[in-house]
């Protein structure tokens, strides 16, 4: 199980596995970083014991030789430690954006973090508590968000971490490069159980993974969204036939909106929540404010469920104005 | 307060502690170096309170279980550890102990250039700690130091309300202090006293005091908001009244970083005198010091969003703040390399606040080198809310803040109470701290890589090495706090009578006696000479 690149005889880990695409880049900028800085500790350290023996006040050495200063010096140890600071800047940015830009065929996942546990859900309707699992050689999307306080999605053998937060949607991914059980935790302190908010991500092949996806899935999130739809009577308004008072959710996801008042919005997860909790935030160009509010009304996983029913609404593509 | 007495041996001449007796003489004094004092009572008080709350979570924290302390009891203990600890001590600590007592002696003045308002700002740094000490023996609060949003806010069942004034009142003795010492550097220098004659103290002081009015008042404007929702539910910050988390986190760290200066800033400034002094030497580049010290000041208040890397700030935010967390490191890494290059061609002595001073040099890079990790933005992520950020952060604060103020308080005891402390065990005392800080934190950096959240009651077995060996060495380290403590308060009544000048410094403080009279200068000192001009057999430039 333990892999690690740095002291492996010792008796206890010192360094957590790399088990997904990101863990070695993101070890590559920390190798870097150790190597400068361990030099520099050195070089600071070693001048100042040298200095401090070959410089102590002794007989004949009672007064120092007086030096003003040195502007070249000056100049030399402020320039290059700002070259080697930007080196370390670009290296550090393109890891973050490598971590923070999914591929677009990444597999999706949503995840509420609550005091305190985990839920995740599957696009095809695998539920689960504190346990995610994902297989191994795929890009995986985990949309976060959080019912209460702020939680922190942190698994160090995949070196992802981001924060949970109410009222909106943050995303992290990964690629696991191997099977196996990694740790799950809440990183961002929220509340007396913080450190029992815990669990295991589980990267199964690929093979192992479909087999347990299929087991026990009862509705997905779209068959689910699109009942939660017609209980609570959104499909009154929301319709294509002229008695329609709302926009028409189809083909609407991911196309950009017309807003009154002028402003695009493109129909993301994050606006399609937003609008069922908040319908006035942004109205659709051409419509009345007359949607009520239903926050309080739905819960996270019906707004997961509801996003994932306007999505499914892709199919029937028609025809452009 | 009533220890003044203790001090006085008959043959002593008048002084500012035998001037007057009584307690009255002390909590109506408007002499800077007594209210130095009650400083210094005050947080040293704080101090080991701060201490005691550290040790029951270094306990918990031996073994995997939460087994000492309940989780509740566990959450409001490093939260009343971090409160204390930076509001109460840090960030009074060097300008109101030293800085009170140093600043009108090192430019040559009779007092700072407002008496009462710096009586004043005691009251309220007392007024702030009482309310902290209500929410002590109310039960606490357990929002940690960063009282995050929602949670503080809606979720928490503890004190906020009672902590947050706490901060919200101490908030105002900074600003106040602050800026007593802004126009005490701008009016009352001595006669020929110009900027670049000042002691680098008095820059780091200075620049110091600009944060502390410019920066504070965010910290009090946001206190107030937390409280203001907690009770009328305004909706500033959660989202479910329509406010947004992440704003709080931008106006605490819009503080709460520029503090970290607050608090690192001083503590340079004594560097940079205990270097030369025990060198016999002038700094290396004065004025790149002294400017590096602005430039720290200017530079802190552009960070803040480093704190936020993961909170789901805007990547091209983040991009623009790590680029700027990585200049705000240079002028530092000029300080580090001025103090060492000074040590170059010295007349060494390794006293004990040397000792310090030295161990201040190699912690503070260390803390410094980590916080180049933290700002590269691929690093962050995974380190961000782990023990990686907990070692950096006590590197800088108590590797560098409190080593450059126990180095201090040793280097100004003999002019502060006119004793000198016992120089053996001043120096096995350093040493001991020296080895049980890096024995407390250096795991803590290992255990953060691997991965185990900060914060946490209960850990999984895997972390249990690191956390045993960062218990045993703050037993080491608690140990080595003890000693200067004992010995100090040993040397007031047994230690030798200090001369006016000790080690033979340059500063206008060493050129009264010790300790000072009451009004310090029997005659307005008129400076002719840069500071540190120490002799040598000839000038030369490098």
């Amino acid at each position: 199980m333990t892999r690690s690149p740095i002291l492996p005889f010792l008796p206890f880990r010192i360094f957590p596995e790399q088990a997904s695409t990101l863990a070695p880049r993101t070890d590559h900028l920390l190798y870097f970083l150790l190597g400068t800085s361990a030099f520099m500790s050195v070089l600071i350290a070693a001048l100042i014991v040298w200095f401090s023996i070959r410089y102590r006040r002794r007989p004949g050495n009672e007064v120092a030789i007086q030096i003003e200063g040195s502007n070249k010096l000056e100049i030399f140890w402020t320039v290059t430690p700002l070259i080697v600071f930007m080196v370390a800047y670009a290296w550090g940015a393109s890891v973050y954006f490598y971590a923070y830009t999914p591929p677009p065929d990444a597999l999706q996942v949503y995840g509420v973090g609550k005091q305190w546990m985990w839920k995740f859900q599957h696009l095809s309707g695998q539920r689960e508590i504190n346990d995610l699992h994902v297989p191994v050689g795929r890009a995986v999307r985990v949309l976060l968000t959080s019912q209460d306080v702020i939680h922190s999605f942190f698994v160090p053998d995949f070196r992802v971490k981001q924060d949970a937060l109410p009222g909106r949607y943050t995303e992290a991914w990964f690629e696991a490069t191997e099977a196996g059980t990694f740790h799950l935790f809440c990183a961002e302190y929220c509340g007396t159980l913080h450190s029992h908010m815990i669990g295991s991500v589980v990267a199964m092949e690929p093979a192992a993974f479909e087999q347990w996806l299929a087991g026990g899935a009862t509705l997905s999130p779209a068959q689910r969204g699109q009942k939660l739809f017609q209980d609570l009577g959104c499909n009154t308004c929301h319709r294509s036939d002229t008695l329609a008072r709302g926009p028409d959710l189809v083909g609407l996801f991911g196309k950009s909106v017309r807003l009154q008042g002028g402003g695009v919005v493109t129909a993301d997860e994050a606006y399609i929540r937003e609008s069922i909790l908040d319908p006035a935030a942004k109205v659709v160009d051409g419509f009345q404010p007359i949607m009520p509010t239903f926050s309080g009304l739905v819960s996270e996983e019906g707004i997961i469920d509801l996003i994932e029913y306007v999505k499914s609404l892709q199919g029937e593509e028609k025809p452009g104005p | 307060m009533t220890a003044a007495p203790v001090i006085i041996a008959p043959e002593v001449e008048e002084n500012y502690l035998n001037v007057r007796y009584g307690v009255r003489s002390w909590l109506l004094t408007k002499d800077h170096k007594r209210i130095a004092l009650l400083y210094l009572m005050a947080i040293t008080g704080a101090f080991f309170v701060g201490g005691f709350f550290a040790l029951g979570v270094r306990l918990e924290l031996l073994t995997p279980a939460g087994d000492l302390l309940r989780a509740e009891t566990f959450n409001k203990f490093f939260s009343m550890h971090g409160i204390i600890m930076v509001f109460f001590f840090l960030i009074p600590s060097i300008p109101t102990v030293l800085g009170n007592f140093l600043l009108p002696l090192m430019i040559g003045a009779r007092d700072v250039a407002f008496p009462r308002l710096n009586l004043a700002s005691w009251y309220i740094y007392m007024i702030g700690a009482g309310f902290l000490s209500y929410t002590i023996v109310a039960g606490g609060v357990d929002t940690g130091w960063t009282f995050y949003t929602p949670f503080s806010t809606i979720y928490s069942t503890t004190n906020v309300i009672t902590a947050a004034l706490g901060i919200f009142i101490v908030g105002f003795s900074s600003i106040l202090t602050g800026l007593n010492f802004i126009v005490t550097t701008h009016k009352m220098r001595a006669p020929g006293l110009t900027w670049f004659r000042l002691p680098l103290f008095v820059w780091s002081l200075y620049a110091t005091s600009i944060i502390q009015v410019l920066a504070t008042p965010v910290l009090g404007i946001t206190m107030a908001l937390v409280g203001l929702e907690r009770t009328l539910r305004v909706g500033i910050f959660d989202p479910s009244l329509g406010g947004d988390p992440v704003l709080f986190q931008h106006l605490f760290w819009f503080y709460s970083h520029p503090a970290v200066y607050i608090m690192i800033l001083p503590g340079m400034g004594v560097v940079s005198e205990l270097v030369p002094t025990f060198a016999r030497k002038r700094i290396f580049g004065y004025t790149y010091v002294a400017y590096a010290s602005v430039a720290i000041a200017f530079l802190g208040f552009l960070v803040w969003g480093h704190h936020i890397f993961v909170a789901g700030q805007s990547m091209y935010a983040s991009l623009v703040f790590s680029m700027l967390s990585y200049l705000v490191a240079v002028p530092s890494a000029i300080k580090v390399f001025n103090w060492t290059a000074t040590l170059y061609k010295g007349s060494i002595r390794l006293t004990t606040p040397m000792l310090y001073a030295l161990g201040f040099i190699g912690l503070f890079t260390m803390g410094g080198l980590t916080g180049l990790f933290l700002a590269a933005l691929g690093i962050d992520i995974h380190v961000q809310d782990t023990y990686f950020i907990v070692a950096h952060f006590h590197y800088i604060m108590v590797g560098g803040m409190v080593m450059a103020y126990l180095g201090g308080m040793h280097f100004w005891w003999p002019k502060i109470s006119g004793r000198m402390y016992p120089e053996a065990w001043g120096r096995m005392s350093a040493i001991i701290i020296f080895l049980g800080f890096n024995l407390t934190f250096f795991p803590q950096f290992v255990l953060g890589y691997l991965g185990m959240p900060r914060r946490y009651w209960s850990y999984p077995d895997e972390f249990q090495v690191l956390n045993v060996l960062s218990t045993a060495g703050a037993s080491i380290l608690g140990v080595g706090y003890l000693l200067p403590m004992t010995y100090l308060l040993w040397s007031l009544r047994y230690g030798a009578h200090a001369p006016a000048n000790p080690w033979q410094a340059t500063g206008l403080e060493w050129q009264i006696p010790s300790p000072p009279p009451e009004h310090n200068f029997e005659r307005t000192p008129v400076v002719t000479r840069p500071p540190y001009d120490y002799p040598g057999p000839e000038e030369s430039r490098g």
